[in-house]
């Protein structure tokens, strides 16, 4: 614990003179349509993360029960094109976990460490982001898709539904941030 | 010529390959943003910081300017593309939904995992969460995922009003650099929140 406690400001780990700053956003973003774009031209469809996530689900569902798995609506879509750990969103997950991982330690950004407000103990923090998660993908599976999937990807390709689906993720964020501030400011 | 899936045939290796090389770019691009820290995304939230703004739109034009110009010049088949059906009780509810798990748990998927790939012991929270709520949704509500794959249809700007994607990158550029703006002057006038 004493490498999580010596770093718990985040905000300090970040600001440190070893730590290299973030890339400009315009920038970054210029670079991440263009990955976006590939994505598209190559696989001829766009991002995900979410489904990644359904994959490793279903997964471990048809180990408890392959029955009950290829009997549920949702797993059995996951487990129709042969084992779910060899989906496409999984290899781009291993992607994107490997890329940041590279990125983080060539910045020295990488450290375990707990990102929260200052109000917050450790604790709380994670309590908080695993329930975050839980309601984050709860609200992916009813739009079908979540920030990459959605927003990304079908925001890209001016889908309406994509659209929609971001107005409300910020309609509904910059509500609940207000109400949350002490978790952040 | 374009999307190389539709005009060739890809082996499943070679398929899992240009998904890993693709993910590599997506990973490295949002952990270079700062994605991968969650103070630095809910900071969009409180105005002091709109980095998550800037990023999503810039990339969003960005892919809607190169999708437009190469199908434009021919080598690319924008209906040979995989669109996610409409419907939009689904993606407002579920955006609604989302929107709070993202302020509150600090996250979203994507940068869950860059913020895991980091060290970022609460990305891995949220993570577990993410699987735990995926999990649930298949086994408690299989019914109203049927609902919603069943009652989705295939709705586009362009196909809808009937004005071309080329008018529609126009106006997406235009207002990407009047937010901007905006951003650069809300920045000035909420830095008194920044942590």
């Amino acid at each position: 614990m004493s490498a999580i406690s010596a770093s718990r400001h985040p905000a300090a780990a970040r600001d440190t003179p070893a730590a290299a700053p973030y890339w400009n956003p315009y920038v970054v973003g210029f670079f991440l349509g263009l990955t976006l774009l590939a994505t598209y031209l190559a696989a001829g469809r766009g991002l995900g993360a979410t489904g990644a996530f359904s994959s490793v689900a279903a997964w471990l569902a048809s180990i408890f029960s392959p029955e009950h798995a290829q009997a549920n609506y949702v797993h059995s879509r996951y487990l129709a094109s042969g084992s779910p750990l060899t989906a496409w969103l999984i290899f781009l997950l291993i992607g994107s976990f490997v890329g940041a991982a590279v990125s983080g330690l060539l910045a020295r950004r990488s450290a375990f460490t707990v990102e929260r407000g200052l109000r917050l103990s450790d604790a709380q923090r994670l309590w908080l982001a695993f329930g975050g998660g839980l309601i984050a993908a709860l609200g992916a599976k009813i739009a079908r898709g979540c920030t990459s999937g959605q927003a990304l990807t079908g925001g890209s390709i001016l889908n309406a539904g994509s659209l929609a689906f971001m107005l409300a993720v910020f309609a509904a964020a910059y509500a609940v941030a207000w109400m949350f501030r002490k978790e952040w400011l | 010529m374009f999307p190389l899936s539709s005009t060739m045939e890809i082996g499943p290796a070679a398929t899992a390959a240009i998904a890993i090389v693709l993910g590599l770019g997506f990973g490295f691009f949002l952990e270079r943003a700062g994605f991968g820290s969650a103070r630095k995304l809910v900071a969009v939230f409180y105005f002091y910081d709109m980095s998550v703004v800037k990023v999503m739109f810039t990339a969003i034009v960005t892919a809607m300017a190169g999708l437009f110009l190469l199908s434009a010049a021919g080598v690319l088949e924008l209906a040979e593309l995989y669109i996610e059906p409409t419907n939009y009780a689904a993606q407002v509810v579920g955006g609604l939904v989302f929107g709070a798990g993202f302020v509150i748990g600090g996250y979203c998927p994507g940068t869950a995992v860059v913020a895991t790939a980091t060290g970022r012991l609460d990305g891995m929270a949220f993570a577990a969460g993410m699987l735990g709520g995926v999990y649930a949704w298949a086994e408690f509500f299989p019914g109203m995922d049927q609902w919603i794959a069943e009652n989705s249809v295939e709705a586009t700007l362009p196909g809808l009003t009937g004005i071309p994607m080329g008018w529609w990158v126009l106006a997406f550029v235009a207002f990407l650099a009047l937010a901007g703006w905006g951003m650069a002057l809300a920045e000035k006038r909420f830095a008194g929140l920044r942590p």
